[in-house]
């Protein structure tokens, strides 16, 4: 860490502010065609929440494709199967989950989290061996060996699950809302966004603070030289590709409770809205990412009340937008 | 000449193909009834489709998820055209050629937006627009009669109550149901010939180089965006055709028939189980799956019941009919490792070792 440290009078690169800007002006945009105050606080932390669990969703993806130049068109998956695990912890903690008191819902909801995360985690690890590795560098078979790990796990959750809907009610404390002013906030959005912020957070600590985050943005810049210097990448890349599933789970596992319901097709319907934003972020990039969900998050909820019908498209034309004025995503990574 | 100096290679290979098109050619007549009617029309058309697909995905080496967005236009060109102005020869023809010129600008702009970059950013972005399309076309209830689709007439001639020929020589008769068939058939295997001249031809060659080495063609002097861009648009055009012809059969077009990612999935896993860059993997591979789909699912029933009868509850949801696709997601996984070639590259490979 010493060298790194002492670092401070290297050359620094300039940060990019523009792209942070942007939710801001959204917002800001936003508020007079809204109109009112209250309404527009309610949509606007609504598209935090959603910006939170797709950013949750698609920052593994995104990592593991800078780093591993690995596009996993089965993350989807993992959602699916972290939404069911929710589904199977919850069940046998009904009393925690029915209790009013916040701290016993926790005690419900943080180990369910945690095994959401082992278990997808521990899948990405079998994904990766069984299917991933033996088409390193090649695009073509990569995308369409994990678009079939992404039927066959769809499936597979089907045949032990079975096809109808389950439903996935909030733990009691969670439901419902707390009046601020005359806007009202639902508190399970609270969550997402405190969850959200912590899984950035955490990951941005990592990536810039410790030595294994040097290694990260390092083997996303040049993998070879990192393995010419004596570390094992291949490690690297499979503890990546480990915690971009386990987050994978974790955002499947918000997302479900948000609609309080689990099914495996959600796996299919987040991966568009994952790829969009990854496109939107430049991929590779966790920051982009992070501002990308916002930014689709936001505009989804505002067109939502202004227009349903341009609704439907925000997401693309978002996608259009950025892409002609940047067309490698907001923060395009370097090396790819 | 016929087959523009491709022939399938291999006599098992050659034999199949002669079955299949022998059978699909006198289908209307070896096998009487709407069921195996509905099968070899739904051969005929994946034919097509997948074929056009593997023009993309087999020759240029483009992966696209956008294939059912040029499904679906041809088959909403057709049924939009007809609802709206009635059944006509001349409403049909306008509703193809609008069908074809949207697509083709379609595949236009998308290619030349996102072909300059890596395959993995083509197909991310075709993924998207293809979703936001078949949610605009389940939307636009107005344009495309939403959710529940546009059940629409066909001229008169092609109608099921039409006869040609009613209890001719060897009692045979030829139904409106039967020359619709033959106009499905006989467009697919004009159209398939096609693009197997298209395949062989310079341009082809061109494609077939990008797809092996990139940087060499480019450095050949061959533009390789003008080359993918235009795969791109004469894939879109046929898989406009296709999607005509299905809505024609079917005399009805809804998201389910023509947009859904469930036929995007079979796409592929008909073009990569029969046999990418092969185009007659497309026959073959769309015969196996749509008559699997159909018949192998009877077979898993009949698996289910056994297994669920002899108390194996849990195992028996494995071979539920309804969880066919797993079994082929394997089956597809394998193929993708094994033998990328396909069915009709192991075929053409044995009589070689």
């Amino acid at each position: 860490m010493s060298a790194i440290d002492t670092g401070a009078a290297l050359p620094q690169q300039k940060t990019d502010y523009i792209p942070v800007l942007l939710p801001i002006a959204l917002a800001l945009l936003a508020f007079p065609l809204v109109g009112s105050f209250s309404t527009w606080t309610t949509l606007t932390l609504a598209g935090l929440a959603m910006g939170m669990m797709i950013f949750a969703m698609a920052s593994g993806l995104t990592l593991v494709f800078g780093l591993m130049d690995v596009m996993n068109f089965g993350h989807g998956a993992f959602v699916a199967v972290g939404a069911y695990v929710a589904v199977v912890a919850f069940a046998p903690m009904g009393a925690l989950m029915q209790s009013p008191s916040l701290a016993a819902n926790l005690m419900a909801l943080i180990p369910a989290m945690l095994l959401a995360m082992i278990v997808t985690g521990v899948a990405g690890y079998v994904f990766e061996r069984l299917l991933v590795r033996p088409v390193y560098g090649q695009h073509l078979k990569q995308i369409l060996i994990t678009m079939g790990g992404l039927i066959v796990i769809e499936q597979l959750l089907y045949a032990t699950f079975g096809p109808q809907l389950n439903p996935l009610p909030l733990p009691a404390a969670l439901r419902g809302s707390i009046p601020l002013g005359a806007a009202a906030i639902e508190k399970y959005r609270l969550l997402a966004v405190v969850v959200g912020l912590i899984v950035f957070l955490a990951l941005q600590f990592t990536l810039t603070r410790t030595k294994l985050g040097l290694l990260i943005r390092a083997g996303v810049e040049n993998g070879e030289m990192v393995e010419a210097l004596g570390y094992r990448i291949r490690r690297l890349f499979i503890g990546v590709f480990m915690a971009g599933s386990a987050l994978a789970g974790l955002g499947g596992l918000m997302w479900a409770l948000y609609r309080e319901q689990a099914h495996a097709s959600i796996g299919g319907e987040m991966m568009v809205t994952t790829f969009i934003v990854i496109i939107i972020g430049g991929l590779g990039s966790v920051g982009g990412c992070f501002i990308g969900s916002i930014l689709l998050a936001l505009l989804a909820n505002y067109a939502g009340f202004l227009a349903p019908k341009v609704a439907l498209i925000s997401n693309i034309a978002l996608m259009v937008a950025v892409l002609l004025w940047r067309p490698r995503g907001l923060y395009p990574v370097t090396s790819r | 000449m016929i087959l523009s100096g491709n022939p399938p290679r291999g006599k098992l290979l050659t034999a199949l193909l002669i079955l299949v098109v022998v059978v699909l050619a006198l289908a209307p007549f070896l096998f009487p009834g709407s069921k195996p009617a509905n099968v070899a029309a739904k051969i005929c058309v994946f034919a097509l489709l997948v074929a056009s697909y593997d023009l993309l995905l087999g020759y240029a080496g483009i992966v696209s998820f956008a294939h059912t967005m040029f499904f679906g236009i041809g088959a909403y060109g057709i049924a939009i055209t007809l609802y709206a102005l009635g059944p006509s020869w001349g409403a049909m023809a306008l509703g193809l050629g609008a069908a074809v010129v949207v697509a083709a600008v379609f595949a236009l702009a998308i290619g030349l937006f996102s072909l300059r970059v890596q395959t993995i950013f083509f197909a991310m972005v075709t993924l998207a627009v293809a979703s936001a399309f078949a949610v605009l076309a389940s939307q636009l209830s107005w344009l495309t009669g939403g959710e529940d689709g546009r059940t629409f007439r066909v001229p008169e001639v092609l109608r099921p109550g039409f006869r040609l020929i009613e209890n001719g020589p060897f009692g045979i008769t030829i139904s409106g149901r039967t020359l619709s068939y033959y106009l499905v058939f006989c467009s697919v295997v004009v159209l398939f010939l096609v693009m197997l001249r298209i395949v062989e031809s310079p341009f082809g060659r061109v494609l077939q180089a990008i797809r092996e080495n990139p940087f060499r063609a480019e450095a050949l002097g061959y533009r390789i965006i003008y080359h993918r861009t235009l795969a791109n648009v004469l894939a879109a055009v046929f898989a406009a055709c296709a999607g005509a012809l299905n809505a024609l059969w079917l005399r009805y077009t809804g998201p389910d028939t023509s947009l859904s990612f469930n036929i995007m999935i079979d796409i592929l896993l008909i073009v990569v189980i029969g046999g990418m860059g092969t185009l007659y993997g497309a026959i073959i591979g769309a015969a196996l799956f749509v008559l699997a789909e159909n018949y192998l699912q009877t077979l898993m029933g009949a698996a289910f019941g056994a297994l669920n009868a002899s108390g194996a509850g849990f195992v028996a949801n494995f071979f539920n009919p309804d969880r066919w696709l797993l079994w082929l997601g394997i089956l597809f996984i394998f193929s993708v490792y094994f033998f990328p070639t396909g069915i009709v590259g192991k075929l053409r490979a044995e009589p070689k070792s």
